[in-house]
């Protein structure tokens, strides 16, 4: 009997040389004559153990990894066809404590199912909630969205039944459903697994936002950074029309939908829904003044749902098992799971799909295991470079919209950057402040120049130049930026500056225990 | 008044040369298939950057022709993404990535590193004009930091060695 040997095709896998391994069996399976299929699957998410090559067998898939081409031979020759004992063998896949413990509704498929094949999707639950959505009201599907309690997932953390509701309200034809797939901040992935991992659950997710919304038409705007995930959406969408699941007439229902693949130019702003929409008309990516809300007047001017992908992918499992299913997840107003992504120094970095609740301290420590290089913890990033620094103290704070507003933080995309004990909280406060003033839009000033008088501000403050005065002029213009930016990038690009001066003063040159540094 | 006015009122430098009949040749069967969709600049400029391996000045008249906009919309355009270049790079281009998860992970000296072998800074071409370095800020390679990509193939866990081996291989590349 032939055996399937599943090697993941997700890029991270990639540059890890996963495509090489992948040969390296195929070639020895044929040396040694033995029956071996490989298959190319997406990632667990397990990346520390890329390239994860997984063995069928009876007792379920066996894992091996990191996988180099040098170790296939030595793999095949020890029996791991059989699932048998090597010193790369991970035991059985999903009694792995990283990924047992985890609650994937979102990423239920990823690492199993063949990314491509409508079959493996199926057979796996796909295409039941946008079947079970196209039998009721449109209404009804968004009501059901509603109570599922689901947020965007982009970062704004905004209620994707009610945008909808919006958008199902407004006047206009043609609405559009657009995917922001512009997933900029550092340290995340989750957006880029779903694209490359399971595609076709986006789709379906698109395809039952238009269904609710009366929208006919999507656009997935696909940042440029992501090569991987543009090829793979688009064969998952000529598949999806050529098996009827998209075009004029969805599956005989009478409702249409189609969409397309866009991609940007590198330019962060354009994860901001309202400079993606203008760049979508193929203008500057420079954000728009609200209102009007793009759900009302959005892109060419019609209504328009705009929503992260994660979002998007949470939609079918809502429609397929209810929205009460999936509120019953989370805590507080922070419903259902939220695909965490442990980046940086971190041991065991990859993907965590949990309920909202889990602390900082769980995710590092018990699924990260501590830093990559085995030096003590200093300092987290939470949400992307727009997000505060904490320190070891705020580790068991839990992973809650509002628990993280609270101490001026925020969930973010859900990304988590752990930097170990040589890191220079001061220089990563410059950066902060930098990277504002690269990916600036221009349209605003306390944005467009503050960013670049706040580096510079940092920049002296670290050159010990007037440092009181400084800090002082440091902390105002903070406050001007925070209060008068038009959107999110000048809005919190001064949160990890105020953030890194209140935990870490020293790094600054600055006595220890002065006022908390935020202004507000 | 005076002289040059701020406004170039004739063909100014921002439009460049005009293209070759062979680079019009080239630039229209782009330009049919994209200039009645909605919204499609983006897309011409990528495609333009991938037929001329960078977006000639050129191309802003024949483009605003196209789509019934002004040269200066589609300059604008042009010089707001950080993708397009309007001079041709190095043979092959380098993407450093420079963001937060990278440099937890030792990015700022592997940047370094590899200026330092290239004899050239980040936004610039090796004096031999094998290889661009280019700042990218996040590729969603973060759980294996440092991220760097090479001619669109993306690497991770990027030591000096191997970016030592990549640019060996970005040389040796015709």
């Amino acid at each position: 009997m032939t055996i399937r040997v599943c090697v993941p095709r997700d890029a991270t896998a990639l540059s890890l040389g996963a495509d090489a391994v992948a040969k390296a069996i195929a070639a020895e399976g044929k040396r040694t004559g033995a029956a071996v299929q490989v298959v190319r699957t997406s990632s667990r998410g397990l990346f520390w153990l890329e390239p994860f090559v997984e063995v069928e067998t009876k007792q379920g898939r066996i894992g091996y990894g990191p996988v180099e081409p040098g170790d296939v031979a030595d793999l095949f020759a020890m029996g791991f066809l059989q699932g048998n004992a090597h010193r790369l063998s991970q035991g059985k896949v999903e009694a792995i404590p990283f990924l047992a413990k985890q609650e994937r509704l979102c990423f239920a498929r990823a690492g199993i199912t063949d990314p491509l094949s409508l079959a493996d999707y199926e057979a796996h639950g796909g295409l039941r909630g946008l079947q079970r959505a196209l039998g009721m009201a449109p209404a009804a599907v968004v009501e059901e969205v509603v109570a599922s309690g689901l947020r965007g997932r982009g970062g704004a953390g905004f209620p994707t039944g009610i945008k909808w509701r919006t958008v199902a309200a407004a006047a206009g034809t043609p609405k559009y459903v657009v995917a922001n797939a512009d997933e900029g901040d550092s340290g995340t992935y989750s957006d880029r697994m779903v694209m490359e991992g399971d595609p076709f659950v986006l789709l379906e997710g698109m395809a039952i936002a238009g269904y609710a919304t009366g929208a006919s038409y999507g656009y997935i705007y696909l940042r440029s950074e992501y090569p991987h995930a543009a090829k793979v959406l688009n064969e998952a969408l000529a598949t999806l029309r050529a098996a009827g699941w998209y075009g004029t007439n969805v599956r005989g229902s009478g409702f249409a939908f189609d969409a397309e693949v866009r991609i940007g130019a590198g330019a962060y702003i354009c994860g901001e829904e309202t400079a993606l929409l203008e760049s979508l008309e193929g203008k500057r990516g420079m954000i728009r003044y609200k209102p009007p809300l793009p759900a009302i007047k959005g892109l060419f001017g019609q209504p328009t749902v705009v929503n992260n992908v994660v979002s998007l992918a949470s939609v079918p499992i809502i429609l397929d098992k209810g929205g009460k299913y999936y509120a019953d997840f989370g805590m507080g107003r922070s419903r259902g799971t939220l695909p965490i992504q442990l980046a940086g120094n971190v041991k065991r970095a990859g993907l965590v799909e949990k309920a909202f609740g889990v602390t900082l301290r769980q995710l590092i420590e018990d699924y990260g295991g501590g830093t990559r290089s085995g030096r003590p913890v200093r300092a987290v990033q939470v949400g992307g470079p727009l997000g505060a620094y904490f320190d070891g103290s705020l580790l068991d704070l839990p992973l809650d919209y509002e628990a993280l507003a609270a101490k001026k933080g925020m969930v973010g995309h859900g990304g988590i950057v752990v930097f170990d004990d040589t890191v220079d909280m001061a220089e990563q406060a410059r950066y902060a402040m930098e990277f504002c003033a690269v990916e600036s839009c221009g349209k605003c000033t306390p944005c467009r120049i503050g960013s670049t008088r706040g580096r510079e501000l940092i920049e002296q403050i670290i050159q010990k130049k007037n440092v009181t005065a400084n800090h002082r002029q440091l902390l105002a213009l903070c406050d001007v930026m925070e209060n008068a930016s038009l959107c999110a990038l000048g809005g919190m690009a001064p949160w990890p500056v105020l953030s890194a001066l209140q935990y870490f003063p020293g790094d600054f040159g600055l006595p220890a225990g002065k006022e908390p540094a935020h202004v507000v | 008044m005076k002289k040059d006015s701020v406004v170039p009122r004739t063909r100014g430098p921002r439009s460049g040369p005009a293209l070759s009949a062979a680079d019009s040749s080239k630039l229209q069967p782009i330009l049919d298939r994209w200039a009645s969709v909605p919204g499609s600049l983006l897309p011409i400029l990528h495609d333009v950057q991938a037929a001329f391996g960078h977006v000639p000045p050129g191309v802003v008249r024949p483009i605003a022709k196209a789509l019934n906009r002004s040269r200066a919309e589609i300059h604008g355009v042009i010089s707001f993404y950080h993708d397009f270049r309007t001079t041709p790079p190095g043979r092959a281009v380098l993407k450093l990535c420079q963001a937060e998860s990278c440099q937890a992970c030792g990015s700022r000296e592997l940047t370094a590193h590899v200026e330092r072998a290239l004899g050239c800074k980040l936004g610039q071409t090796s004096p031999d004009g094998a290889v661009t370095i280019e700042p990218v800020y996040c590729l969603g390679n973060c759980a294996v930091s440092p991220a760097a990509m090479l001619d669109g193939e993306l690497h991770g866990r990027v030591t000096p060695a191997k970016a030592d081996a990549l640019l060996e291989q970005a040389r040796s590349a015709r």
